[in-house]
């Protein structure tokens, strides 16, 4: 079948691809070439001349520090936090979803809120709330006697990152349970009856029950939190713009300070940042495949999994 | 008899099911209380005045300072950014669950050729953070001239999430039974009219998905407008004009209070009203 014959048969097909297409195109497919190209150039700021350097930039980022901390500190993000946070979410899912509950929806609208509310508003609140002056956290820490001195949540080197991460927990937490709710809503009313009348309940029903069935939607739940987890750049940004030192400077912190400058002084270098992002998600990209592959093993033995 | 202890009994004992109802939903409250304060706090900011605010901790204000909303809406241009973010907001939403209802359609039902290449283009990109791409998109949009409208933000917005959409209805698409879409095409009806009244209405679950995913990430995206509006402080979205109360020397943190109320209100609506079609929404896109 010729080119004109096959575009011909499928014209409908096509065409109604067509919006989603030309915005994938422009938006997702081209800026990923478009990474792959300037990472290879020395560039410094919108206006200025592209020059081809090959593979220094990427020879250099392998000898610096602040790149691979900034990736360290991503990975421990994500470390840090999507275990937390499906775990908690799962068991409040699971009490949740207690039908004899009746506020349950009351208590599902208030666990969500910080996931409606912007990431900038989230980390501006925080960031006055974890505050070693007045702070109404330190407040508290200090009238209970927990403290002597004011913590510096914040602006201290140690703490910055557990801090940041408390807080990412406290906002993503109510989508991965309505993610966890939605599992639930999969599990037929006859298992809860038939589980009713063996007399298992509490944990054991939660445990060797009810988590063997929703245990192929955990996948899909992991995927979605770790990807999320990755982009953290918003919140970072307004609680502490990766300091105090670099000490919260993740990943994408650091793509966007080396690329738009925002130290004083310095010159943007729109090539380099490229580069690292493309090294970053060179990583993520493996890592995902990895996970695919481990996907369709699954999907094989286990039918109705989503990922 | 089940004498096995569970956590649940060791704290509540050997209570009727009423009672234990009670116990959870009280202990629930206190949680849930503890959880949404960061928000008490920002409603009751909003709501005193620079001078209250350091010296009454109190969730309860002495008097109601509503000027800070009027400071909040007309001079730090709340009013303006919360045009914009709707703006970006309801054109994202629209362009996306468009776009990618009908290119997973597509991509999920039939067979044609490029059909393997496009569907993992798709699978592959997904995992793509937005850092990744941010200085092409920008480069791009200056390029076409959209870099200083609204028109530019909304359609960057759109492309940066949609291909996990793309993929989410391709796969429920896939899943759907062929007897009606055969019984419909077997009476003439045309490939368009099909989609639109026969497997659109099918997906609604997936739409309402979509179109909730979609207003919770353009309500949220901070970095794309960020980098867009730096030149830009006309078309800023709230996120950043909230941002922008954090750079000046001193916090204006009542006005900052009431901007950060008015930014949230509309989308707790949303959630409320939509809570439950969102969940089931979810449930039945992911059984697919």
């Amino acid at each position: 079948m010729s080119i004109l014959e096959t575009l011909r048969v499928y014209r409908f097909h096509y065409f109604m691809m067509l919006p989603g297409l030309l915005l994938a195109g422009l938006f997702v497919f081209y800026p990923i070439l478009a990474a792959i190209f300037y990472a290879m150039h020395e560039w410094s700021g919108f206006t200025a001349k592209k020059v081809f350097n090959g593979f220094d930039n990427f020879l250099i980022l392998f000898q610096d520090p602040i790149f691979w901390n900034a990736f360290g500190r991503s990975i421990v993000f994500l470390i840090g936090t999507v275990p937390l946070q499906m775990t908690i979410s799962l068991a409040l899912a699971m009490i949740l979803n207690m039908q004899l509950l009746k506020l349950s929806t009351v208590f599902r609208t208030m666990i969500f809120l910080p996931v409606v509310t912007p990431v900038a508003v989230i980390g501006i609140i925080w960031t006055f709330l974890l505050s070693p002056f007045n702070g109404p956290v330190n407040s508290l820490l200090l009238d209970i006697g927990l403290v002597s001195q004011p913590i510096d949540f914040l602006g201290s080197t140690n703490s910055v990152m557990p801090s940041v991460i408390g807080v990412y927990v406290w906002k993503w937490l109510g989508i991965t349970m309505i993610y966890w709710l939605a599992a639930l809503q999969t599990v037929p009313d006859d298992v809860y009856d038939a589980a009713r009348l063996d007399n298992c309940k509490g944990y054991r029903l939660a445990f060797y029950v009810i988590l063997p069935i929703i245990k192929p939607f955990l996948l899909a739940i992991l995927l979605i939190s770790s990807v999320a987890a990755l982009n953290v750049f918003p919140l970072i940004m307004s609680m502490t713009n990766g300091g105090p030192f670099f000490s919260s400077e993740v990943m994408e912190i650091f793509i966007y300070r080396t690329a738009f400058a925002t130290d004083d002084g310095s010159i943007p270098q729109l090539g380099y940042a490229a580069a690292a992002g493309v090294l970053f998600g060179a990583v993520l990209l493996g890592l995902t495949a990895l996970k695919g592959h481990s996907t369709l093993r699954d999907r094989k033995t286990t039918p109705g999994s989503d990922a | 008899m089940n004498t096995g202890f569970s956590p649940l009994r060791l704290v509540f004992g050997n209570h009727s099911p009423s009672m234990r109802i009670a116990l959870i939903s009280t202990a629930l409250t206190i949680v849930c209380l503890i959880w949404i304060y960061p928000f008490l706090w920002m409603v009751s900011t909003s709501l005193k005045s620079n001078m209250e605010m350091f010296a009454n901790p109190s969730l309860l204000p002495q008097e109601f300072a509503w000027d800070n909303y009027r400071r909040a809406w007309v001079e730090a241009n709340m009013g303006r950014y919360f045009f914009n973010t709707l703006i970006v907001t309801a054109g994202s939403v629209i362009l996306v669950t468009a776009s990618t209802a009908m290119l997973g359609y597509v991509l999920g039902r039939y067979n044609f050729p490029g059909r393997t290449a496009f569907f993992v283009g798709f699978v592959a990109t997904v995992f793509i953070p937005q850092g990744f791409t941010i200085i092409p998109v920008f480069e791009l949009l200056s390029m076409m001239g959209l870099s200083a409208n609204l028109f530019g933000l909304t359609l960057a917005t759109s492309g940066h999430a949609m291909v996990v959409f793309v993929v989410l209805f391709a796969g429920y698409f896939s899943q759907l039974p062929k007897e009606l879409e055969e019984a419909a095409r077997v009476e003439g009806v045309s490939f368009f009219k099909i989609f639109w009244y026969v497997m659109l209405p099918l997906a609604r679950p997936m739409v309402v998905t979509v179109v909730i995913m979609q207003v919770l990430h353009a309500w949220n995206d901070f970095l794309l407008p960020l980098v867009v509006t730096l030149a830009n402080p006309a078309i800023r979205t709230l996120s950043v004009g909230i941002y922008a109360f954090k750079g000046e020397q001193s916090i204006d943190w009542t006005g900052m209070s009431a901007a950060a109320t008015i930014s949230i209100v509309p989308v707790v609506i949303l959630f409320v009203l939509l809570q439950r079609y969102f969940i089931n929404g979810l449930a039945g896109a992911i059984k697919g």
